[in-house]
């Protein structure tokens, strides 16, 4: 896949996004975009609006108002259209435990739309890159959490969606294999594939491209990890995010 | 003389074939807080499970305060605190009312111990009457840690209290750890976040069932014996490749947009590694020499300990 002009490829574009629940503003006017082939972190407090942005994202939800496009598609008219061209995988459920690593690979790729040559085509892939032969029969529930969570990726991009979106894809993972995840995800967003992830490592923060902190409901900031240390003057994303976020009201409330 | 407050001897414990514990070695002293780190399925949760008495070992010996986990549990559970990483509190009743009723298992008065959940507890209280299931994340983790503390527990079990909490709640929960601290109180705490290990008194590094290293953090830091520099390189993933491919490089890893390179004995300056990468015309920003954190030791003990 050939990455566009930068400057005109939007992938996302978000602008005066609102969403309510009765009373509650879970989402207050946020604006942003997110470029073809871009690593873009996605971080907040617990309870900031982060799962609820995602989930208009992913054409699950709709907003209260404001305009929403994903991958060029409406997510008010053609949430169906959103979901055929993003994967989304998160730490908690992605893969079916008591299916093996090549029935998931079929179970996804059948729902995808994929068939059956290009299924096989696509988890040989896998199992070669990622040095899995051995593992291609073993059920997901005996894989330990790192191998299960490169699994897990590799099955939310094989139909080559536009936009991946990672929710906390790695907790609990020892150093050496969310470094090789995250190499992963380098390797993804070279192919021209966006990166749409959320973590509470602070540390991975520095690994995207641009990243948003979202404050009870607003994005308080919104840049390179670089240009966010220089204008907070300080030496790291966490605290960054410890100075905009701290002490939020809507911590106390909820 | 003698400090040491917790201990464990040889321990062992598999399920199946699985060897959760592969004979541990630790020694905790009183009023320390000592974190065990680790990724998922190192053993934390096995071996907090049998210092808490709530699980048997295979093999060896654990001690608490004292007293050994097998033989003597009944007095045991009476002095220790747990928070174990699943929210284990009552959902169905109130804020209050769960904390009664942990006061009421161990026959003490809410009233006397509230003083040591004072700064924990007080966030919650406007919330007395708020069934537990209905709290936030945060909420639920600071009303966990409350009714674990309200017998005034002697020593302290936290089974990764920190994991998926955002970085603003992770500062207040140790915030509060430390404020524990100064009652005397002994804490053990898990937790797969590195940075973490930094606000302990001593930590063991866990992976795979066996403790790699034990040490404070500055001992353990003391311990690393490659050279290390940190590079901005111009394109990450190539110059990983290519450096990987090098005679003399120990090991490439990224760390956020830098890569952290270790070397092997003869390589010791910026100039001789800046050397090496522009043989390997590899292009780069910053270059210099630094201290390994935490986290670097765990990256090169993993791959020690995986080495036969």
């Amino acid at each position: 896949m050939n990455k566009p002009d930068g400057n005109k490829w939007k992938v996302i574009v978000v602008e005066n996004l609102v969403k309510k629940f009765g009373s509650f503003v879970a989402n207050d006017h946020l604006n942003f975009e997110v470029g073809g082939g871009e690593i873009f972190g996605f971080l907040g407090a617990n309870g900031a609006g982060k799962t609820t942005a995602m989930r208009i994202l992913c054409g699950l939800s709709k907003p209260t108002s404001g305009n929403v496009k994903v991958a060029g598609f409406d997510v008010y008219t053609q949430t169906e259209k959103i979901k055929a061209h993003i994967g989304y995988m998160s730490q908690r459920f992605s893969l079916y435990e008591d299916l093996t690593v090549s029935e998931n690979f079929q179970f996804y790729g059948g729902i995808y739309g994929l068939n059956r040559m290009q299924i096989k085509e696509k988890l040989e892939n896998m199992l070669s890159r990622l040095q899995l032969e051995a593992m291609r029969k073993r059920l997901i529930r005996t894989l330990p959490p790192g191998i299960r969570q490169k699994v897990a990726f590799s099955v939310a991009i094989m139909h080559e969606p536009e936009i991946a979106f990672l929710d906390e894809p790695t907790g609990g993972v020892d150093p050496i294999t969310r470094r090789q995840f995250w190499e992963m995800i380098y390797e993804t967003a070279a192919r021209g594939i966006t990166v749409f992830v959320t973590t509470h490592y602070m540390d991975e923060a520095e690994y995207c491209d641009r990243i948003s902190i979202m404050v009870d409901g607003r994005i308080e900031a919104l840049d390179t990890p670089a240009e966010l240390k220089k204008q907070h003057d300080v030496s790291s994303i966490n605290d960054v995010f410890l100075k905009l976020a701290r002490k939020p009201a809507r911590n106390i409330q909820l | 003389m003698n400090n040491t407050e917790v201990y464990g001897q040889q321990l062992t414990k598999s399920y199946g074939e699985h060897q959760a514990l592969n004979g541990l070695y630790f020694e905790i002293n009183r009023g320390e807080i000592f974190g065990f780190i680790g990724p998922d399925g190192a053993g934390k949760t096995s071996l907090f499970r049998i210092l808490t008495t709530l699980l048997l070992p295979d093999s060896g010996v654990a001690n608490v305060a004292g007293l050994d986990v097998v033989k003597q549990y009944r007095q045991l559970r009476l002095i220790l605190g747990y928070m174990p990483q699943k929210f284990s509190l009552y959902t169905d009743l109130t804020v209050r009312e769960n904390l009664d009723f942990f006061a009421g298992i161990f026959k003490v008065k809410v009233k006397e111990n509230l003083y040591l959940v004072d700064q924990i507890y007080g966030q919650l209280q406007p919330f007395e009457s708020r069934r537990a299931g209905d709290l936030s994340g945060g909420m639920k983790q600071k009303l966990a840690l409350s009714c674990a503390l309200i017998h005034k527990p002697r020593v302290l079990i936290l089974d990764e209290p920190t994991t998926g909490v955002d970085a603003v709640s992770r500062q207040e929960f140790w915030e509060m750890l430390l404020l524990l601290k100064k009652e005397g109180i002994t804490i053990l705490v898990s937790t797969p976040y590195m940075d973490e290990a930094r606000l302990c008194d001593r930590i063991a590094l866990m992976q795979h069932g066996i403790i790699m290293a034990t040490g404070s953090p500055v001992e353990i830091i003391s311990g690393f014996s490659k050279n290390l520099f940190r590079l901005k390189p111009d394109n990450t993933l190539t110059a990983l490749h290519q450096l990987r491919q090098m005679s003399g490089i120990h090991r490439a890893e990224m760390f956020g947009a830098y890569i952290h390179l270790s070397t092997s004995s003869e390589i010791k300056t910026p100039a001789a590694v800046a050397q090496k990468l522009q043989s390997g015309n590899i292009h780069y920003t910053m270059l210099e020499a630094i201290e390994p954190g935490i986290e670097d030791c765990f990256i090169e003990l993993m791959q020690q300990t995986s080495e036969p």
